[in-house]
């Protein structure tokens, strides 16, 4: 049994996401929505069997559209304001991949299971989406008084909604890492690599320690919080172990005795993007999971 | 008689790297007070990476750059007062509260290739009724034709004026020269040059940046700035004096600033050293020097080998992350080298 689903927007997330959700047991992907009779991404879901069509988000609303009960929205944050009233006056989930944040931000292997029953949910950013667990495993042992990141993508990666909207990034992301990662102060730094060959997304995040902190436990949580991202980003991975500097340090969460930093490379699954794309990919294989559970969700609960 | 271009001292920005952004609410006054008396028209301050830099990345700032915008702009008579902002670093909250404390000139930078990154921020700029100014950084990693196509996005984002940010000190003084005329025969806004002096070359290039009509220039008084440090004020001052470009600035009172004021807080400014040679030769963004250094102490490497390394990497401004990467890398590489001789 499988949920029937559709995707909001054509354009190259929207494509990658496509890929992901073809290969899901409880996901039924059925339609591709743009608004563009010329997009690729909409030739693409033809050939694999799907509705493709440039008729717009009123195709949803409309005969044709059968019961589909989650929407996955890869438009920008302004289309998905428009929509996500109309999506849930007729009942259908919104997981949302856009900067909009009308709804819970979710980190698949952090709270996952917390908003199961949520109109909409939001996948955040790339940058919170790869660099949250950490925190989050961190928090898990110990106090986090302060979490720093800094999020690298190639140039390329980044599309004008990313760029005109770089302040939305860096906030949404910095919320992120207190409201879901659990820390007490969060700060978010993007930069834009453009060397070529394009490089893997990169992320580095810091963690102020208090004193007593136990560095065993802090690297165990790391290492094993890495592993269960990788099981749904397979690219992802430490370039090396947790790196841990003695302070004192003056953070903006008060002093903090220590730091442990974690250094990340993401490497794209190349479903659609090339392999420096991880931050493209972190997000379809974040925003799959989060579907996936909703499915389930969905098929146990009778409606 | 008029200057015949703007000149503006970042001291208290750049100079900011070479403190590990530690300046004191007094030391600013006393920074100000002996520029603005000394005819300095614009004077920078902010965290060296900019308006909200202050973090783990880049270094906490000793004290909260807004106490020290607002003691600028109290010190300052005639001066007017320049914040810097990097998009992504930064946010427009941080430029509103600046503009709020009384800094009016906005300059914001991005990376030499990124310039679409800075349409909101010029643009906020513009709105809030600051002049607002272009920075293209590490502009020796792009030809002048790319640097030029990203100069007209800031003009038509509403720039002032857009400068040529030779932030790793790389440039050589023709880079420099066909960079500024470039952009001068092409722009309407003004047009200004950053330098560096990890070649020994910022005075050299400021001055072919003269020749070539530039409008705005940059100095920190001895110097004190990111890596080997910045185009000295006092020593361009001098030599524009000496080759007939008028300043608007009074030499004299300039070198005791530097020599009174300045030269104190950094007593080795001005040195060339092997690791500030590397940003230069490498084309590293200067304010990696210091982290380097910490981070070479820490992880038991060698500074100029992780300067070179980055080089190689092609990093940009703003990823200071990466020199803990390379140094744990080059650590790793030395133990594994050692275990393979056992």
């Amino acid at each position: 049994m499988a949920v029937p689903c559709a995707i909001v927007g054509s354009g190259n997330i929207g494509t990658d996401l496509m890929f992901k959700l073809l290969r899901s047991d409880v996901l039924d992907l059925r339609a591709v929505i743009g608004i563009d009779p010329d997009s690729e991404g909409l030739r693409m879901a033809r050939e694999r069997g799907l509705v493709g069509t440039p008729e717009g988000v009123d195709w949803l609303f409309g005969d044709d559209a059968g019961d589909i009960a989650i929407v996955f929205e890869a438009t920008s944050a302004w289309v998905h304001r428009q929509n996500a009233p109309r999506y849930e006056e007729a009942g259908i989930r919104a997981i949302d991949l856009t900067p909009a944040k009308l709804g819970p931000a979710v980190v698949p292997t952090v709270n996952l299971d917390e908003h199961l029953d949520a109109p909409n949910v939001n996948m955040i950013t790339c940058g919170g989406q790869a660099t949250t667990p950490i925190v989050a495993a961190v928090r898990s042992v110990t106090d986090v008084p302060y979490a720093e990141i800094v999020s690298t993508v190639a140039s390329k990666s980044a599309g004008p909604g990313t760029r005109q909207n770089i302040d939305e990034f860096t906030k949404t992301t910095s919320s992120c890492l207190v409201e879901v990662g659990g820390a007490d102060h969060g700060k978010a730094i993007m930069i834009l690599n453009p060397a070529e060959p394009p490089i893997l997304m990169r992320n580095t995040v810091f963690c102020a320690l208090p004193e007593g902190y136990d560095p065993d436990a802090v690297t165990d949580a790391i290492l094993a919080m890495e592993k269960a991202v990788a099981a749904y980003v397979p690219g992802y991975h430490l370039t090396s172990p947790p790196v841990f500097d003695e302070g004192p340090f003056a953070t903006p969460g008060g002093p903090a005795a220590a730091r442990v930093i974690t250094l990340i490379e993401v490497e794209g699954a190349a479903d659609y993007f090339p392999p420096y794309a991880g931050n493209l990919d972190i997000m379809t294989a974040a925003a799959t999971k989060v579907g996936e559970a909703v499915a389930r969700h969905l098929m146990e609960v009778p409606a | 008689m008029s200057a015949v271009f703007r000149l503006t001292d970042s001291t208290l920005r750049d100079g900011s790297h070479a403190l590990s952004h530690q300046f004191t609410v007094d030391q600013v006054r006393a920074v100000v007070r002996g520029l603005d008396a000394a005819g300095v028209p614009v004077i920078e301050v902010s965290h060296g990476d900019g308006l909200g830099g202050s973090s783990f990345n880049y270094g906490f700032s000793g004290t909260d750059e807004m106490h020290l915008l607002a003691a600028a702009v109290d010190e300052a008579e005639h001066a007017k007062i320049a914040v810097l902002l990097l998009p992504g670093i930064g946010i427009k909250e941080d430029l509103i509260r600046a503009h709020a404390v009384g800094a009016t000139v906005a300059r914001i930078a991005t990376h030499c290739t990124e310039a679409d990154i800075s349409q909101q921020h010029i643009g906020l700029a513009k709105e809030l009724g600051m002049e607002a100014v272009g920075f293209l950084m590490m502009s020796h990693m792009t030809p002048p034709e790319a640097l030029l196509e990203e100069a007209k996005k800031m003009e038509s984002y509403g720039a002032d004026c857009v400068y040529v940010v030779d932030s790793a000190g790389a440039m050589t003084i023709d880079d420099a020269r066909r960079r500024v005329a470039t952009l001068k025969d092409h722009l309407e806004c003004q047009v200004g040059i950053h330098a560096h002096n990890n070649l020994s070359l910022a005075v050299a290039n400021s001055l072919a940046a003269l020749e070539e009509g530039v409008d705005q220039v940059d100095g920190c008084t001895t110097g004190l700035g990111a890596g080997a440090g910045n185009c000295p004020t006092e020593v361009l001052v001098a030599a524009c004096e000496r080759s007939g470009y008028q300043t608007g600035v009074e030499p004299m009172s300039l070198v005791d600033v530097a020599d009174d004021v300045v030269r104190p807080l950094k007593p080795t400014q001005g040195v060339i050293d092997g690791d500030g040679l590397m940003l230069g030769y490498a084309g590293v963004y200067g304010s990696f020097l210091l982290h380097a250094r910490r981070a070479a102490e820490r992880h038991g490497v060698d500074s100029k080998e992780i300067l070179l390394e980055l080089g190689r990497r092609q990093v940009v401004g703003g990823q200071e992350d990466m020199i803990i990467d390379v140094a744990v890398e080059l650590e790793r590489r030395a133990a594994e080298a050692q275990a393979s001789q056992l």
